[in-house]
């Protein structure tokens, strides 16, 4: 299905350039232990912005991008994200995260409430939403994510594919500004990975601001303003789908496209 | 489920066939219909020898069965009882539920108390301070590696280590000493029951509040505070009606009289001692449990809901501790009915539990099948309620998977 996705021309899509940056990564360094995962990562999204990060495994793009949301702490440089520096500070925690939503690899929802309390959780307890405005909101995400009819079952009940729409509309719930995607249709089978993808080439026609971690380059080529690359925790190459996939200009990412399209 | 009947593509299919049974070896279900007859007949078999053999050595030794011996006069005398009894003149009967008292009280607030230390103690591994995690540890470590027996008679011995009660350590109006701890018995007047029952007009208004607020949660998203009306409710009113009434705080206080103290409150080095070794030791098997319950959600649940903006209380409360409990609850269950029935090693350090009663009894009387069937009966009620109660818990908490 990937050459499926690749036919379709990509999403017409303009950026302001004028308009604030949705996140700023300036000279970010991690360290697990002695282990240096991410060195002086350098970028910027503009807002409505939609990047994918690509590079082999360990190469710190999950890193990169939980940093984003503060799920993992940076140890140096600053990482600005809709206007708020992200610090030990509760307050700037607790406004990044409800601007940015998440989308999981292994979609996380809380196995012990339906799908409808999945999505209202957070709105009732974070954001104070009546239980009914929060229902008929959670409602019409589920049905843009095309299953309302499961909003009764518990997680266990569903299919991968459906979990993970269920994950997305669970974030948009939130109605953040930006959402982040760390490898979301690594888990599925591959005849539900297309579910997930529509669902979220439907989000970036909306509009939505949105970083993906994923290996799916028919997504990128169709979505994506931009590509960027990552291997052994910094950023080696970044451009436009285009550019990136036909004209690679570092050998790593020669070879990791390599790889990437004999696995294909 | 349902809409697997309603779906026209299973509606259309015939009837699955039924087995039959063969009779051959190689049949499994005939195979193990041969196993089951020949069990519960070896079964019946040694029963009927038992009960055979008991009444032939009864009827030899010229022993008369029954329970008519439990309304004869008992004279045990018991050291600390929660209803009046009188060994003179109270019976057996009585003597036994005196027991059954006793074990009652000791379980009761074992089970308690060995909950919230275990908790504190499971949390405390799991928490990332290094002395902490690592002195939790040694706890868990020592306690359950040490026979509870062991540590009964440790705690004992430590306890009768006091001075007597002439040297006794004091504490404010509080005496520490070989007789057991005395403490300071308020003395009950009309003040302090309106004062309780304000307290419980208050325990069941914070329960119609607490539905209020969730109520009005629903409605405008906002859930007013609960705990100052609690605090209010709980402790205010109570306190008020006690001040209305004038207030009345005198205590019976205990006081040394030639050999022992006089009035007030009692903790005999018996109780407390097995009390305090079944708590402690049962603590350490329900930090286990705690610990690997929260441990067993994965931190994948931590990171969607911190993700979603929950702050970490909140992620407990409402994605933890739902998905622990279900994890927590059936091992503590069988801890619960452990710490019950540990219980009877009172016997082991001189508590008069149900055992040590019955025991006395069996000796006194000779009624040695009765003393045991009450000894089996009780904890079998005991330990069936608990059963019953936390199957209805853990059946209330259980997680709808499929």
């Amino acid at each position: 299905m990937s050459q499926a996705a690749l036919a379709d021309a990509p999403i017409p899509h303009k950026i302001d350039a004028n308009a604030p940056p949705a996140i700023v990564l300036d000279k970010v360094n991690k360290w697990y232990g002695t282990m240096h995962v991410l060195r002086d990562v350098t970028m910027t999204v503009a807002a409505q912005e939609r990047v994918v990060v690509c590079g082999p495994s360990g190469s710190g793009k999950s890193t990169m991008i939980r940093c984003i949301n503060r799920l993992e702490t940076h140890q140096e440089g600053r990482i600005v994200v809709d206007g708020t520096e992200l610090t030990d500070d509760l307050r700037a925690l607790d406004t990044i995260r409800r601007e940015v939503g998440m989308v999981f690899q292994s979609f996380n929802l809380f196995p012990h409430l339906t799908i409808l309390e999945n999505c209202t959780l957070a709105p009732i307890w974070v954001r104070k939403m009546p239980k009914a405005e929060a229902e008929e909101l959670a409602m019409s995400y589920l049905t843009r994510v095309k299953i309302p009819d499961q909003a009764k079952k518990y997680p266990g009940q569903l299919s991968g594919g459906q979990q993970q729409r269920v994950a997305i509309a669970r974030a948009l719930c939130m109605k953040p500004k930006i959402m982040l995607f760390d490898e979301p249709t690594s888990a599925l089978d591959p005849e539900m990975i297309k579910e997930v993808l529509d669902t979220m080439i439907g989000l970036a026609e909306s509009g939505m601001t949105m970083v993906c971690v994923t290996h799916e380059m028919g997504f990128a080529r169709q979505v994506a303003d931009r590509v960027v690359f990552m291997d052994r925790g910094e950023i080696v190459e970044s451009g436009t789908p285009q550019r990136m996939f036909e004209d690679p200009q570092t050998d790593r990412l020669k070879l990791f496209l390599s790889q990437i399209l004999r696995g294909h | 489920m349902s809409d697997v009947t309603a779906d026209p593509r299973f509606a259309a299919g015939r009837a699955a066939p039924r087995r039959r049974l063969r009779l051959s070896w190689s049949d499994p279900t005939f195979r193990a219909i041969v196993w089951q007859v020949l069990i519960v007949g070896l079964v019946g078999l040694v029963l009927w020898y038992l009960v055979r053999n008991t009444n032939q050595n009864l009827a030899a030794r010229h022993i008369a069965t029954g329970f008519g011996f439990l309304d004869r006069v008992a004279g045990i005398p018991i050291g600390e009882t929660l209803v009046p009894y009188n060994p003179a003149v109270n019976t057996y009967g009585r003597a036994l539920i005196v027991g059954v008292l006793n074990t009652l009280k000791v379980a009761v607030v074992g089970i308690v108390l060995a909950t919230l230390l275990g908790t504190v103690i499971g949390i405390g591994r799991l928490s990332s301070n290094w002395l902490l995690s690592k002195l939790t540890a040694f706890y868990v470590e020592t306690l359950r590696d040490i026979p509870l027996l062991l540590q009964l008679l440790f705690w004992y011995t430590v306890l009768q280590g006091l001075p007597a009660p002439r040297q006794a350590i004091r504490l404010g109006e509080v005496f520490l000493s070989n007789r057991g701890i005395k403490v300071p018995l308020l003395e009950i007047q009309s003040a302090h029951e309106w004062a309780f029952l304000a307290f419980v007009i208050g325990l069941v208004a914070t329960v119609l509040w607490n539905r209020r607020a969730a109520r009005q949660q629903a409605a405008t998203g906002v859930r007013p505070r609960v705990w100052p009306v609690a605090i209010g409710l709980l402790i205010g009113l109570p306190l008020v009606v006690w001040a209305v009434l004038g207030a009345p705080l005198t205590f019976e206080v205990p006081v040394l009289r030639g050999f022992n103290f006089q009035g007030g409150g009692t903790l005999s080095p018996e109780y407390f001692a097995l009390l305090l070794g079944l708590v402690t030791y049962t603590a350490a098997y329900i930090a286990e449990i705690v610990r690997s319950g929260i441990q067993a959600v994965p931190q994948g649940q931590w990171e969607a809901a911190g993700a979603l903006g929950l702050r970490s209380g909140m992620v407990l409360r409402k994605v933890i501790l739902p998905q622990a409990l279900r994890v927590i609850v059936p091992p503590m269950t069988s801890q619960y009915l452990n710490l019950t029935k540990n219980s009877s090693l009172a016997v082991a350090i001189g508590y008069q539990d149900i055992v040590s009663i019955a025991n006395t009894t069996l000796n006194q009387t000779g009624q040695a099948i009765e003393g045991i069937a009450v000894i089996m009966a009780v904890y079998l009620t005991i330990s069936l309620s608990i059963s019953l109660f936390m199957n209805w818990y853990n059946a209330h908490i259980a997680l709808v998977e499929r």
